[in-house]
């Protein structure tokens, strides 16, 4: 059984990729680790600061001095990743820390992106948990049962199986798949 | 089947499609710029070897447009990688900075150069790669690993989409643009109300469009989480085509029977000029519902809205006035920049009429559109409230997150831009029309 554990940001509908990683960023390489760790550190920086780790605000996803967040999850409302077609936005999240995304449906090019990057497992939840979850939150995510548990009411959710692109996100992305499936 | 299914269906080899089948399609043309170039040459590199050869060099097509007029050295370094990687894999297709070549934004040189071509597969390391629609082609954006697969394999895998069909009957009343039509459907739907799904444009108000208007149109699908957008190819689409490339192509119409997810019926003559208040691209409003609003900034520019025809509008309404705001005009290409010196309105240059109102004149890129380094030309670094006529206004989408931005059609920018405050195009419009 695999499991993803972790503590939650929390976050409200239509997160775009700017506010994921504003466009000023997308300069750095993507392989020099020197470099790469700043997609970490500015990952979620477009976020208003009002919005940013509901339902409070004002919780910087990575703090100022650190290229890591001290979340691992992000449960967020309707249409997150929504805007542009940078692959930066998952790879910044995976690069600050993030294992999973949890949220009632995503923009499809950050879906696709996600998965077949294998960068991070973007879960859809029926229904949203943006208002039940609290930042910092402790969270378990059950892979082979797609459950969510919230430690803090004990209470499990269940979340809709990856279907078709579970092989890919298994294979830990479409390259590993092609191999694994004999496409080159 | 609709046009979409069929265009996949032929791509994956096979005689039908439905809706939500995975299936693997041969790519006719890839694009990719300089922000998503770089990294996925660098995974293409990774996963396929150091020295390994693109699929079919004569179907990749670079073209550096985001990050240009800058002094941000990582930004250059991209440049960079993309001329040493264009000229390792001899590429035919890529359009250098500093050069005779040099083109600017993609989507709307992509057209301009011929490689949207009806019936064909394109897929680009960019969400606008959905403008190429209005030639019936099928379009979408990746990203850099899906990007580095085609570069290796020539292939890709897409989930067929449904159809949403959207008509516009009637002529479309002269103050209105494609702009606004957009935007009313964007504000109808929602910025998800077709995630996964193909957008079509049709009614003899959309097919009486030039190219220009109905690539606004598919250009801003992906505001509504469209995964492509299309207008049905006709003699326009064929004439602008043939113009431009000797490239034979196979156009692909909707059959008769092809079933639609849903079907939405607009009177033209209803219409209104629209906004997309801040920050979203569907917290739409009539023009007359916000008329007065302070602005401090016009923009006029991008992909959705730096074609010559968005300038020949904005001109219209501009000649002769004076403006009350910065207002920044920049060309999406180096041919529209050509063209602005070339085509005249009542005897003069567009590039006349804009410069002698003093307005900012730009050089061809994205430059403020998607905010960029902060030397970029026209971005918002500080608490702007701009009217632009872009295609997102995400917070910090144009620069800093305190601005807003204001989305709307080259008239009702030009306006607004005289005024100070949002206008409706109509108080400048010559009566007669
Ligand atoms: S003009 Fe704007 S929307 Fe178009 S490709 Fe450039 S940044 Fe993207």
């Amino acid at each position: 059984m695999k499991k993803i554990v972790g503590k939650a940001f929390v976050l409200g509908d239509d997160i775009d990729t700017d506010q994921i990683i504003p466009a000023e960023h997308l300069v750095y390489s993507l392989d020099k680790p020197e470099e790469k760790k700043f997609y970490g550190r500015f990952a979620l920086s477009g976020v208003p600061d009002s919005v940013s780790g509901l339902p409070e605000g004002g919780i910087p996803f990575t703090q100022p001095d650190k290229f890591e967040s001290d979340f691992q999850i992000i449960v967020a409302g309707k249409n997150f990743g929504c805007g542009s077609s940078r692959e930066h936005a998952p790879f910044a999240l995976q690069v600050a820390g993030i294992k999973a995304v949890i949220a009632p449906g995503y923009a499809r090019i950050f879906y696709r992106n996600a998965i077949d990057g294998g960068f991070l497992i973007p879960y859809e939840c029926f229904e949203s948990l943006n208002g039940t979850i609290k930042t910092g939150d402790e969270l378990e995510i059950d892979t082979d049962l797609d459950l969510l548990h919230h430690k803090a009411s004990d209470k499990q959710y269940p979340l809709r199986p990856l279907g078709d692109v579970a092989d890919i996100v298994e294979a830990g992305g479409i390259f590993e798949y092609a191999r694994k499936n004999k496409m080159f | 089947m609709t046009l979409t299914e069929k265009i996949l269906a032929r791509a994956a080899g096979k005689t039908k499609t439905i809706p939500g089948d995975n299936v693997w399609v041969d790519v006719d043309v890839l694009l990719t710029h300089d922000v998503c170039g770089p990294p996925a040459i660098g995974i293409f590199k990774r996963e396929f070897g150091e020295n390994a050869a693109v699929w079919d060099r004569k179907k990749l097509v670079i073209i550096p447009d985001h990050y240009i007029f800058t002094k941000d050295v990582y930004a250059n370094r991209n440049i960079d990688i993309l001329r040493s990687f264009a000229s390792e894999q001899q590429l035919p297709y890529y359009y250098d900075v500093g050069t005779e070549n040099y083109k600017g934004v993609c989507h709307v040189a992509m057209p301009e150069l011929g490689f949207t071509r009806p019936g064909e597969v394109l897929f680009g390391t960019d969400s606008h790669t959905c403008t190429a629609g209005a030639f019936g082609q099928f379009a979408t954006g990746i990203g850099n690993t899906d990007a580095a697969f085609i570069m290796g394999t020539g292939k890709l895998w897409v989930k067929v989409p449904e159809t949403m069909k959207f008509i516009f009957e009637g002529e479309i009343p002269p103050y209105i643009m494609a702009k606004d039509l957009i935007l009313q459907i964007i504000g109808d739907i929602g910025v998800d109300g077709a995630t996964y799904r193909a957008m079509e444009f049709t009614g003899d108000g959309v097919m009486r469009m030039d190219m220009e208007g109905r690539m606004t149109l598919t250009n801003m699908v992906i505001e509504a989480g469209g995964k492509n957008g299309v207008v049905e190819p006709d003699e326009t689409t064929f004439n602008y085509v043939r113009e431009r490339t000797n490239h034979p192509f196979d156009p692909v119409y909707n059959s008769p029977d092809a079933k639609y997810h849903s079907v939405r019926v607009y009177k033209s003559s209803e219409l209104e000029p629209m906004v997309a208040k801040p920050h979203s691209p569907d917290n739409k409003a009539t023009v007359t519902e916000v008329k007065g609003t302070k602005l401090t900034r016009a923009y006029i520019g991008s992909c959705t809205g730096g074609k010559i025809s968005d300038f020949e509008a904005a001109a219209k309404i501009i000649k002769g006035n004076e403006l009350k705001i910065d207002t920044y005009v920049v060309p999406a290409t180096t041919e529209v920049k050509r063209q602005l010196r070339e085509v005249t309105f009542e005897g003069q240059t567009l590039w006349d009429i804009f410069e002698s109102a003093g307005c900012h004149m730009g050089e061809a890129s994205c430059a403020a559109c998607l905010g960029g380094p902060s030397d970029t030309f026209g971005r918002l670094n500080h608490e702007e409230i701009c009217i632009s006529t872009t295609n997102r206004n995400f917070p910090g989408r144009m620069g800093s997150k305190k601005s807003q931005v204001y989305l709307a059609s080259p008239y009702t920018v030009a306006a607004s831009a005289i005024a100070g405050v949002i206008t409706d195009p109509r108080e400048y419009l010559p009566v007669t029309v």
